[in-house]
């Protein structure tokens, strides 16, 4: 198992299978030299698969989809095998990727509710949208009912975002200014460790992994994930890497930490009811007090703060936390649909 | 920074939250381990880790103002917004 010690480790996935059409001719478009920057336009019809999309609200669970998508976002978090770095800026694979983000952010904009009229308060929207959810009780029924399989997966699935734990929200701090800035940085410094490596939520989050036998290698478990499970890692990444989203981005992550820490306190419950210590159970309990002083200030200095400097973003705040808790939800239903059949919420079992 | 000073805000429908060189220490004088920059104190009273908060105020579906309550009839003035307390 590759050890990964607080110094830090040198981001490198493996591509995945081929999953369909989206993902191989990702493949093929990764495979070919880097594009002269000005032959761009060069050979773009050839990035798009001629297949049809489907319906708009199945895109989010689109196991091929997603996957293309996610290794596009992939492209600037971490190396790739045998992919030149350069790709990262390729106009081709920047032209295929919004291919797959236009249809992503129409089918993700199609299953939220449709907009109320502008709030007067969008913090106060914010804690409206908490209140009133009726997400599936997944937390609930790992507490009380979940056994080491089920646990593993769980955690598998989230390792798709935990192992680079907030950095999707990370692209947004040079597109923000004065206080929701401030806010975003203070949340960040807390979420990378407070100037403590150990203390990183990522590195917290692997440290459970091996306490549960996990691989904590990043991308270790991708081919693994369907999805629904990388929809919900893309939605941030989309919203991070546009800055034309960072309205959505301010929203996901408010909602993102106001739903945290009651969660996550059960989570910690589960592994203590399957007999496990505090190395396994720490990435939990830190998150139950962190994110109890994050929600406060991602929800009112960073999200309501933004709408006040620019109120014409107030809508996108509300679509970002609105997007955040209709995946979660069909994530979280998938995971306990498949449970209720007896079946593994991963692609294919564990073991 | 010694002379920092201490800010406290009272969240809207949320925690206390405090920022600058703060001492925590219980009724005998004893040290309460704060371990963070930004510590979120429970206001709903129901946490299960107090003094902090645990996020328990969502499921206790907690409510207060940001700004300072002032009872009906009461003198004290204020900047209140008239949303006041809406406890439910």
């Amino acid at each position: 198992m590759t050890s990964l010690q607080t110094p830090g480790t040198r981001r490198r996935i493996a591509l995945p299978p081929v999953r369909g059409p989206w993902t191989e001719a990702l493949y093929n478009l990764l495979a070919a030299p880097a594009p002269a920057p000005a032959r761009a336009d060069a050979g773009a019809g050839a990035a798009q698969p001629a297949v049809p999309l489907g319906d708009v609200e199945h895109l989010p669970y689109d196991d091929d989809l997603q996957m293309a998508l996610y290794l596009c976002y992939e492209l600037h978090y971490s190396a790739i095998d045998g992919v030149d770095e350069r790709m990262e800026w390729s106009p081709l694979v920047l032209m295929f990727r919004a291919v797959l983000e236009e249809e992503f952010e129409r089918a993700v904009r199609a299953v939220v509710p449709a907009p109320e009229p502008t709030p007067t308060s969008v913090g106060a929207e914010l804690q409206r949208l908490v209140r009133e959810d009726q997400g599936p009780p997944l937390s609930r029924r790992v507490e009380t009912q979940a056994n080491q399989e089920q646990v593993r997966e769980h955690v598998i699935h989230r390792s798709a975002y935990q192992l680079k734990e907030a950095d999707p929200h990370s692209w947004a701090i040079p597109r923000l200014t004065g206080a929701p800035k401030s806010a975003l940085v203070e949340i960040q410094s807390d979420e990378y460790g407070g100037g403590r490596p150990a203390r990183m939520h990522a590195a917290l989050f692997a440290k459970t992994m091996r306490g549960l036998g996990l691989d904590p290698t990043y991308g270790a478990y991708l081919d693994l994930l369907p999805g629904i499970t990388l929809a919900t890692v893309n939605l941030m990444s989309m919203f991070g890497l546009h800055r034309r989203l960072r309205g959505a981005l301010a929203g996901h992550l408010a909602i993102f930490e106001m739903t945290s820490s009651v969660p996550n306190r059960r989570y910690g419950n589960a592994l203590r009811r399957l007999g496990y210590g505090p190395e396994v159970t720490d990435f939990y309990d830190e998150h139950v007090e962190a994110d109890a002083v994050h929600e406060s200030i991602a929800a009112w200095d960073l999200g309501d703060g933004l709408a006040r400097i620019e109120p014409d973003l107030a809508p996108d705040v509300i679509f970002g936390a609105q997007a955040l808790l209709a995946l979660e939800a069909a994530w979280a239903q998938h995971l306990l649909d498949a449970w209720d059949s007896d079946h593994t919420s991963l692609m294919r079992p564990l073991f | 920074m010694p002379d920092e000073e201490v800010v406290i805000v009272p969240y809207q429908d949320g925690p206390y939250l405090i920022r600058g060189p703060v001492v925590l220490r219980d009724q005998d004088g004893g040290a309460i381990t704060v371990s963070r920059r930004t510590v979120a104190l429970c206001r709903c009273g129901k946490s299960r880790m107090r003094p902090f908060c645990d996020g328990t105020h969502h499921v206790v579906r907690f409510r207060a103002a940001s700004s300072a309550e002032s009872p009906p009839g009461h003198a004290r003035a204020s900047a209140d917004d008239g949303s006041g307390p809406t406890e439910e």
